[in-house]
């Protein structure tokens, strides 16, 4: 719950600017991304994520290192994807 | 699984740790507390203590929001799960939370009807298709998550959805961390800050520690190396008399925080007068509650709560763990009457209790790093 989890935009959704389909670890799911208003993320970019809102953006690298250093915790990691997968956030 | 002796800057790791070493006054004693329970399950995971000197101390702090829940809270939800008609939500770290007559996955084998959900959003879409219920999100959690519940209630409000409420237990970082430094229990050198927390709140919060106690505060990431570096920035303060408040984790956290995120939950929520924490007791001002404007969609308000405050069980010790004044392996039941399969005491539950941590991989570091460092 209270780790932060990359993803990449992928798009902005047209008719709700406030949710984007992002790309989590090759999982496609929804996010709020209401949160970054002041500096709205683009297609491309990258976020960090918690419980389904997107809190902060961040640069790739920052990503990969996250990524890598998620998937060494092992379950805690594969746990909050398993939720993720589960979220269908609309 | 990876230990120690895999993980991937070992040797960056090691020459920081020599950098720390040369800092230490010889004789002297430093305790530093790490508040977010993140940074507690990298340190052993990584076992980041064998890289320390035996003259520095990581203490654990109350930084794991499943662990500071009190038993009262979790019996006032499955009271709430009890009413007809109610489908109550909540993550999945909080199903294993003992309360005094069991958790919610006991509770639901009498009955009730209490979900797993990723985010609270996923709680609101549960709502909108299930109109003839209520549903209640048990929302807990520190600055992380309380923006997510703000925004969810905020989209409920603006549908207009009269069928979803929120049981709201988030908790707020700074009045813990305050509570600890004036307890006479435990005499602190300075603080390794919370790095998701912050970056909602920013570093200013953090001030009154290093201006008010004299303790420097280092805001860090979650990576080892990011611990170690946090380390020797606080050392390094201490060997040349500072007390400041530095960031580390710069390249996420912001120095003012998220406005957008603070803005939400100032609009949603407010102080609480006071809240019981587990082991903790009773804080001021150290959680939120729904403001009266969102009286519609506070649990709370809603249902008429016992609100009785039930001890810990006797034989249980994560109060003092909480604190810091016990390391996990010192509690008398830690490993044996409780284990991350029959946890009696909230460490023991989330993956972010110093106990699962520690009982997870704390107890394989000391060999592990002595193993690698013959190689």
């Amino acid at each position: 719950m209270c780790l932060g989890i990359p993803g990449e935009i992928v798009e902005i959704l047209e008719e709700r600017p406030d949710l984007a389909q992002v790309d989590v670890s090759g999982v496609k799911r929804t996010i709020n991304i209401g949160l970054l208003d002041d500096d709205p993320p683009r297609p491309g970019d990258w976020i960090l994520i918690h419980v389904g809102f997107a809190l902060s953006k961040i640069d790739e690298k920052e990503a990969a290192d996250a990524l890598e250093f998620l998937e060494s915790i092992g379950k805690a990691y594969e746990d909050e994807l398993a939720a993720l997968r589960d979220s269908e956030i609309d | 699984m990876r230990f120690v002796d895999e993980f991937r800057d070992a040797a960056k790791a090691r020459a920081l740790s020599a950098k720390i070493t040369a800092l230490c006054e010889p004789g002297r004693q430093y305790k530093f507390m790490e508040v977010c329970g993140g940074h507690t399950h990298t340190i052993y995971k990584h076992g980041l203590e064998d890289y320390l000197p035996e003259n520095i101390t990581l203490v654990h702090g109350p930084g794991c929001p499943v662990c500071v829940i009190p038993m009262g809270r979790v019996d006032d939800s499955i009271h709430i799960a009890r009413q007809p008609g109610v489908l109550m939500t909540s993550f999945g770290d909080m199903m294993r939370v003992p309360g005094s007559g069991g958790n919610f996955f006991d509770s639901n084998a009498e009955g009730t009807n209490i979900r797993m959900v990723y985010s609270p959003l996923d709680s609101l879409k549960i709502a909108r298709q299930n109109p003839d219920l209520h549903v209640v999100f048990m929302a807990i959690g520190f600055e992380t998550t309380t923006p997510s519940t703000a925004m969810t209630v905020l989209r409920a409000a603006a549908e207009g959805i009269e069928n979803f409420s929120v049981f709201c237990n988030h908790v707020t970082i700074i009045p813990a961390i305050k509570a600890i430094l004036d307890s006479p229990d435990l005499r602190l050198d300075g603080f390794i800050g919370p790095g998701h927390v912050s970056t909602v709140i920013g570093c200013r919060p953090y001030e009154f520690i290093a201006r008010d106690y004299g303790k420097p505060v280092v805001v860090a990431g979650f990576e080892p190396l990011d611990i170690l570096q946090s380390i020797y920035q606080l050392m390094c303060q201490l060997v040349e008399n500072r007390s400041e408040v530095e960031n580390q984790y710069s390249r996420v956290v912001p120095w003012q925080g998220n406005p957008v995120a603070l803005k939400a939950i100032i609009e949603v929520m407010e102080l609480r007068p006071y809240f019981e924490w587990r082991g903790l007791g009773f804080i001021s001002h150290s959680a939120m509650r729904m403001r009266q404007k969102y009286a519609a969609y506070d649990a709370e308000r809603i249902f008429a709560l016992p609100g009785v405050r039930v001890a810990d069980p006797k034989a249980c010790q994560c109060g003092e763990v909480l604190k810091g004044v016990l390391k996990p392996w010192e509690c008398k039941v830690f490993g044996t009457a409780c284990t991350p399969e029959t946890p009696i005491g909230t460490c023991m539950v989330s993956p972010e209790g110093a106990c699962a941590a520690y009982y997870n991989f704390g107890r394989f570091s000391r060999q592990r790093v002595r193993e690698a460092s013959r190689v």
